[in-house]
């Protein structure tokens, strides 16, 4: 599933003297299988963008009352996530949030149910018409909670308020990826957590990516965690997408970042500073890559200054 | 005399599974003391030990020549703030001024001198243009630190800060470890960090690493970032750069085992240049 | 993110929005007291004059006050109705005859059609009146007004602090909790929960992943909130001093002015002139 976004404006509060323009025409390209990132401040639109990608905020045209007035020569805005038109008014919405999961920041706040497996069969119920039996729940809600991570067995009774915020946190993961969409969008994934709990998660985002949703997109205000996971990024800003690339490109533009309000990747921060003394350095901006050119360098296979 | 002392203090959150046994922990006056620990491992417990949320099972907590008890709480209280993890979950009034107000007029002070501890307490965390705003429109980092402002309106001697950046963006921790690192440098204020972030703990005198309810680490934090594989067996990792400086260290790199950029950088560089000058 | 704007109040400087809000309500009180005590027309008309006075200095639009009718004007109108189509009386107050129309315990009359006017004009000045206090007070006035009026129930033991503590804390949370309503709302949705659809008890039903989690997190929110206060030596209303003062200035004397006149206009023009015409 492909997703593509041409000039996407958004409004909130339309037609009241508080509307405030989130989206100033977004234009960005997501890939199928791509491990995607997405940074910016908080205003600059990101949280917007990613919430039309499950239709939860709508293009006006999608919506049922719309004044036609279309300026001479301007084009209308395009989102499209695989076969989904979400600009139209007759696409099937809740078919979109099937494929399309999101897992929104500290998503262990929004965790109900009495039991672990019914809060995670709560999104698999709600998007099935026919009356799911009761094994094919199970074996669903199985499959999910064991690819967090979890002992189905030991856990699938117990309530979810008795886990540790860990425990919860994979539990409201696997609530929303048991449809198995095909992308999942997480908002700040590993807010909150301490490194090593951020390691696992981001751990587990990876094999999720491998074995059970092709594209996945994350938000994020952490540099450092951005260079390290994704493949490509999109710097969003006064809400539209300024830059969208792959991490050992953008981060080069240290200065266009800074200049944005942006911090880069301690990996940005040294390359920089050892430009500055002279020695060239080029890496995909990770930890490892880094440390890997550096290496190169001493044994000789680096540029020389 | 101690700001905070813990001597042989136990306790249990649920009947027989201690916590802490024996634990024995203290603080120096105008010492800025960084906590360690992965999450679990007691340091949030200690903080509300600390001020009394919490009462010990057993064992003796004074802070300076008080010795914790129910009777003297609100007196242990006037001396320590503590700042909590939730920006939201702190404030009481809708406007900033009103919020800190709140503890001066807990304490019952003249309304004259209120005003005065509320200049003060702004001014401390950099909010004076902020007085009269609505907290709700402030950003994560704005309340936080109105949140301090709260907290400094008592005068405490001691502030403990419990996790307090950890629902932040970076922006907002960068704002709360300098107020943090000017109220200790400037006013003198004891200070005891909560923390996670490995780069935090970089600001303190001194460092402990909490573990299962233990003191594992104790030392300046140059020396427990030094002690690299003892750190991953309590669930924390080196700050990146220290990950950084190591591996590169076993891989021939002269480079010392510093913790900031412009330094790693010069003697990655000399390494290099010296190589193929 | 949205910018939850709490309560209608329309942020302009006036003469209105000046007035202490102390006054204000109490002016509200007189008010709807002087209408209530109108028996004629002529009474009415002085309560008319004196809210478009109001209207007039508020600097509110007049469309933003019309509006606030238009929301209870079905009931109004409902409720004039039924009176008029039930109230019977011999009175005769122009030409032609008492009754008009009656047919079994149907009755329009002169006396009813009066009587109708009447209560639409009360309620629709009553309504108005009240917007206008909301309009020109910001809920943090307003409570601080409240506080300021039931402060005299002290004497009677009257948990007065405690009560405007409430009220404060209230609406600090308020914004906070309907924007996390929205944002559980948005994560139920995203898991294809459907608030639309169904009968009644399946709309119910559909609302318990929304006030599961909102609930857990008031409590755990306001249990946090417990421990920060505690933490800044709050120990109830006693004991306590009070930062904000309600000032008082020549336009609160305007106001007191006014409403007792009103009300000493109303009584008067109900003995001697005609009721109700």
């Amino acid at each position: 599933m492909r997703i593509v976004a041409e000039r996407l404006t958004y409004t909130y509060n339309a037609g009241s003297p508080f509307r405030t323009t989130a989206l100033k025409g977004v234009t960005l390209t997501v890939e199928e299988g791509e491990f995607f990132g997405i940074i910016g401040h908080t205003g600059s639109g990101k949280s917007t963008f990613v919430q039309h990608l499950n239709g939860l905020l709508r293009l006006p045209s999608s919506l049922k009352r719309r004044k036609k007035r279309r300026k001479e020569g301007e084009e209308e805005p395009v989102l499209r996530v695989g076969e989904f038109d979400l600009s139209d008014r007759k696409t099937d919405f809740r078919a979109l949030r099937k494929s399309v999961g999101m897992v929104f920041q500290y998503p262990e706040y929004q965790l109900f149910a009495e039991s672990v497996k019914d809060d995670v069969a709560f999104g698999l119920k709600n998007f099935t018409k026919e009356k799911l039996s009761k094994e094919q729940i199970e074996s669903a809600v199985r499959d999910a909670l064991e690819i967090v991570g979890l002992d189905y067995r030991e856990i699938k009774d117990k309530s979810p308020f008795d886990l540790s915020g860990g425990q919860k946190r994979r539990v409201a993961i696997a609530g929303v990826i048991v449809t198995r969409p095909e992308v999942l969008v997480l908002d700040e994934p590993a807010a909150g957590l301490d490194p090593v709990g951020k390691q696992e998660i981001m751990n587990l985002l990876h094999r999720l990516h491998k074995e059970w949703c092709k594209t996945v997109i994350i938000v994020s205000h952490d540099m450092d965690e951005i260079a390290e996971n994704c493949t490509r990024v999109a710097v969003f800003a006064d809400g539209a997408a300024k830059y969208v690339l792959p991490p050992h490109e953008l981060f080069r533009k240290s200065e266009e970042l800074r200049a944005l309000g942006l911090d880069v990747p301690l990996t940005a921060k040294l390359t920089d500073a050892l430009k500055r003394r002279g020695v060239s350095l080029d890496s995909d901006f990770t930890t490892d890559g880094f440390i890997r050119a550096v290496i190169a360098l001493k044994t000789g296979e680096g540029e020389k200054p | 005399m101690k700001a905070i002392s813990f001597e042989d203090v136990s306790f249990a959150y649920e009947e027989g599974k201690y916590l802490f046994e024996h634990l024995n922990f203290s603080v120096e006056e105008g010492e800025f003391v960084a906590v360690l620990g992965h999450n679990g491992s007691g340091k949030s417990t200690l903080a509300r030990l600390a001020d009394g949320l919490l009462v010990a099972d057993k064992g003796e907590i004074r802070v300076f020549d008080k010795t914790l008890k129910d009777k003297n709480l609100y007196e242990v209280r006037k001396m320590v703030g503590i700042v909590f993890q939730n920006p939201d979950n702190q404030t009481v009034a809708s406007i900033v001024e009103d919020d800190v107000a709140f503890g001066a007029e807990n304490v019952a002070l003249p309304r004259e001198e209120i005003g005065g501890r509320i200049d003060f307490a702004l001014k401390a965390v950099g909010m004076e243009e902020y007085r009269n705003a609505a907290v709700s429109r402030l950003s994560g980092g704005q309340k936080q630190r109105v949140a301090i402002a709260g907290v400094l309106a008592l005068k405490p001697r001691i502030m403990i800060l419990d996790e307090s950046t950890a629902m932040l963006d970076p922006r907002g921790r960068r704002e709360i470890t300098e107020v943090v690192r000017r109220l200790n440098k400037e006013e003198h204020i004891t200070v005891v960090l909560i923390t996670h972030f490995m780069e935090e703990a970089l600001l303190a005198d001194r460092a402990i690493v909490m573990n299962k309810g233990e003191i594992v680490m104790k030392g300046t934090p140059a020396d427990i970032f030094e002690r690299h594989e003892e750190l991953l067996t309590y669930n924390l990792s080196l700050p990146r750069i220290g990950y950084i400086s190591k591996t590169l260290r076993e891989n021939g790199f002269g480079v010392n085992d510093t913790l900031d950029v412009e330094t790693l950088a010069e003697e990655i560089a000399n390494c290099v240049l010296s190589r193929n000058g | 993110m949205k910018d939850v704007s709490f309560g209608q109040y329309y942020p302009v400087k006036s003469f209105v929005h000046n007035v202490n809000p102390a006054l204000k309500i109490l002016f509200l009180i007189a008010y709807i007291v002087a209408i209530f005590l109108a028996k004629n027309f002529y009474g009415l008309a002085a309560c008319a004059f004196v809210l478009i006075l109001i209207v007039a200095f508020s600097r509110v639009p007049l469309g933003k006050v019309l509006r606030s009718v238009r929301g209870v004007l079905f009931l109004v109108v409902f409720t004039a109705a039924i009176n008029l189509l039930f109230h019977g009386g011999d009175e005769v107050y122009w030409k032609g005859p008492a009754v008009y129309w009656q047919w079994k315990i149907f009755c329009v009359s002169q006396a009813g059609i009066v009587f109708s006017a009447f209560l639409i004009v009360r309620l629709v000045l009553l309504v108005t009146c009240s917007s206008m206090l909301t309009y020109t007070t910001t809920p943090v006035a307003l409570t601080d007004g409240i506080e300021a009026l039931l402060t005299p129930l002290k004497w009677i033991r009257f948990p007065v602090h405690e009560l405007a503590l409430i009220m404060s804390i209230a609406l600090r949370f308020i914004p906070i909790l309907m924007d996390e309503t929205e944002r559980i709302k948005n994560a139920q949705k995203a898991r294809g929960a459907d608030f639309e659809k169904g009968g009644l008890i399946k709309k119910v039903r559909s609302f318990v992943p929304i006030l599961v989690p909102l609930l857990l997190s008031a409590f755990r929110r306001a249990d946090e909130l417990g421990d920060a206060m505690d933490a800044r030596c709050y120990t109830g209303g006693k004991k306590r001093t009070k930062y904000k003062k309600l000032r008082f200035s020549w336009r609160d004397g305007i106001a007191f002015f006014l409403g007792a006149a009103l009300i000493a206009g109303v009584v008067l023009m109900g003995i001697y002139l005609r009721a109700p015409l």
